[in-house]
């Protein structure tokens, strides 16, 4: 099987976010760089279904030139091939995202042969717009559908399911299909080094995209009213544990 | 007219739409429209008996055998039939899994932008909207510029407005059925089997009290004191991303912006830094008590109480003081 995988390089935030000064941009000039668990996940299930079935894998970015380190974090993992859609660092609405990469998906078809399954994150982790992979999939009139923890991929379909109400909610498509998954669909591996070193090497494909605009446009960022306490400590090591007993009575957490 | 897909199970409004539904009261009470409502599939007549409070003036029931399961595109099929019969100036449905995913392809359907995860609106022009970034980190204020505008509710961040009348009490929508034109391709994707959940345990996103296991839990059998502490208490264990993804713990009880929103009474957590994509998981919890041997951790900005020390030694202590003071 042939597959493409869509990732997006956004910042790893920890423990706070930090605005620019202008309010229109996270301040990442200390933070490292990273994709959605959701993508990552994606990554590595191409890699196995590649495994077992043999076929190619394909990681796209659509991103700044320095996108093409989680290109590379995806080929040290055992994707095959990179595609970067090369813009010059703005923000791109989801609409131009989506239209960029339905272009890009026409190109690379047209020189490789079609991908069987294509693979987007559930949501991006930065922006949550939760659209770009219908988009992707409504422009190339390919079955989709989103939310997927559960990939069994075969004979020109794919069963996939994804949580619903506590159980789980099947789906069958014809491929060539495509697929929003979440983490949890697998448990991705690390990198290893011989596998890094490999991904260096490899050549990436690269492609100028032209914008259109079309989404909502961002005026500014704001970080929500925190729900920043005090904190009372209520005791420290094990000594504690008469003083929280007492909490959970009082909170009423410790009845029955 | 506004248009807002309710959800619904059991013969019962999902709460998400309900929250929906607050919003577009809010915006039609603005713009001076009425708000309609659209409902698919089995239970949905009982559903709009519930309406009542909801300043819905009329609700559209499409009840198509063929939409007996779910199927995303037949649904955003039927809503972009309803757009075109009553040009609607906003069509929202609720950010759950279902809402994002049919209003994505009503967006992609009519070519038109969509905001996801608002939390409030403006009408006008420019309509301007404030919405969830970083699962709610993080706010953006944003513009829609549009013929119709497209929306999806961030989940809690509107109170549903109970005065305006509590369900039954005040006068239930009017019904009107609508029969869609679906074509197979619309028909393609669609539910073909669902496993029922295992009802066993106590469930992550019902509990009352959470107790969470980060990186400092350090093992998979270090979870074996915190399953303890859980059991005295009626508890359920959730865990932080680093644990899911060390494997040991399934994904199933991660907390956070790639796993689940817990609201429990009391959130304990056990060796977790407090990153904010943890933290946003967290945030409906009443009160979090966070175990941890850093004071400086940035989980002491957000929790109520602390206990400063290694959980290894703290955990066991707090559920033999349990014991005691119980007798159990
Ligand atoms: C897009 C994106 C999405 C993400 N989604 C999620 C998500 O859904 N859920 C999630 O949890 N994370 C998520 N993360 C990861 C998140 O950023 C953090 O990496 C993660 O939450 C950290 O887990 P932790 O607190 O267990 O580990 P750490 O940050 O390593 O913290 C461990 C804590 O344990 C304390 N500790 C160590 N030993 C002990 C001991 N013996 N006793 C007491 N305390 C001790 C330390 O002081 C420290 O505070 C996401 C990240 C990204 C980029
Ligand atoms: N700039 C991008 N480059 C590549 N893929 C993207 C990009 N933006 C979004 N995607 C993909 O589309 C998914 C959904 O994104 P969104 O609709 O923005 O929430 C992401 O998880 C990615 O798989």
């Amino acid at each position: 099987m042939n597959i493409l995988v869509c990732v997006k390089r956004v910042p790893a935030t920890g423990g706070r976010i930090t605005l620019t000064p202008d309010g229109r941009d996270i301040d990442t000039r200390y933070l490292g760089f990273t994709v959605s668990p959701h993508e990552e996940c994606g990554v590595e299930e191409a890699v196995r279904i590649v495994e077992a079935q043999g076929g190619s894998s394909t990681v796209l970015t659509l991103g700044p030139e320095v996108a093409t380190e989680q290109l590379r974090d995806a080929m040290a993992i055992g994707i095959d091939q990179a595609v970067l859609l090369e813009t010059d660092g703005a923000d791109w609405d989801p609409l131009a995202t989506a239209g960029a990469i339905v272009d890009a998906i026409r190109t690379l078809e047209a020189e490789g042969g079609p991908f069987d399954l294509i693979l987007f994150g559930n949501e991006a982790a930065d922006t949550g717009d939760f659209q770009v992979g219908v988009r992707v999939a409504t422009a190339l009139g390919r079955p989709f559908v989103a939310g997927i923890k559960g990939i069994d991929a075969g004979d020109g379909r794919v069963v996939a399911r994804r949580e619903f109400g506590g159980g789980w909610e099947v789906f069958e498509l014809p491929q060539p299909a495509v697929l929003g998954v979440k983490e949890g669909l697998n448990l991705p591996r690390y990198p290893s080094v011989p596998g890094r070193l490999r991904a260096k090497k490899k050549e990436i494909v690269r492609m100028s995209p032209a914008p259109r605009p079309g989404g909502p446009t961002k005026e500014r960022l704001r970080l929500p009213q925190s729900d920043e306490s005090t904190v009372e400590v209520i005791g420290t090591g094990p000594e504690a544990a008469p003083a929280v007993v007492a909490l959970l009575t009082r909170l009423g957490v410790l009845g029955r | 007219m506004i248009l807002g897909l309710v959800e619904h199970a059991d013969g019962r409004p999902e709460r998400l739409s309900l929250e929906m539904l607050t919003l577009a009261g809010r915006l039609g009470a603005t713009t001076g429209e009425p708000v309609h409502a659209v409902l698919f599939g089995q239970g949905a007549r009982e559903a709009t008996g519930q309406l009542g409070g909801q300043r819905a003036a009329l609700a559209h029931v499409v009840e198509s055998h063929q939409l007996a399961v779910f199927a995303p595109v037949a649904w955003a099929a039927a809503i972009e039939q309803l757009m075109a019969a009553h040009a609607p100036s906003i069509v929202m449905a609720a950010g759950s899994d279902r809402g994002n995913e049919v209003m994505a392809h009503v967006a992609a359907r009519t070519d038109l932008p969509l905001a996801a995860n608002v939390m409030d609106a403006t009408p006008g022009e420019p309509f301007r909207l404030t919405r969830q970034r970083w699962a709610g980190s993080l706010l953006e204020d944003a513009v829609l510029d549009a013929p119709t505008k497209l929306l999806t509710v961030a989940p809690h961040a509107v109170a549903i407005d109970e005065a305006a009348g509590a369900g039954a009490a005040a006068a239930a929508p009017a019904i009107e059925p609508f029969a869609p034109t679906l074509t197979d391709d619309d028909l393609r994707v669609a539910v073909v089997r669902r496993l029922e959940p295992d009802r066993s345990g106590v469930s992550l996103t019902d509990a009352k009290v959470v107790v969470g296991g980060g990186r400092g839990v350090g093992s998979p059998e270090g979870f074996s004191e915190l399953e303890e502490l859980a059991e005295l208490l009626g508890a359920a264990v959730g865990v932080s991303r680093v644990v899911t993804s060390s494997g040991w713990r399934p994904h199933s009880q991660q907390i956070g912006q790639t796993g689940l929103r817990i609201a429990p009474d009391l959130y304990i957590a056990c060796g977790i830094s407090g990153a904010i994509q943890h933290i946003v998981g967290a945030k409906a919890a009443k009160r979090i008590l966070a175990i941890n041997t850093d004071p400086d951790a940035p989980i002491m900005s957000i929790a109520d109480y602390a206990v400063i020390g290694d959980l290894h030694q703290v955990v066991p202590a707090i559920s033999a003081e349990i014991r005691r003071v119980t007798g159990r």
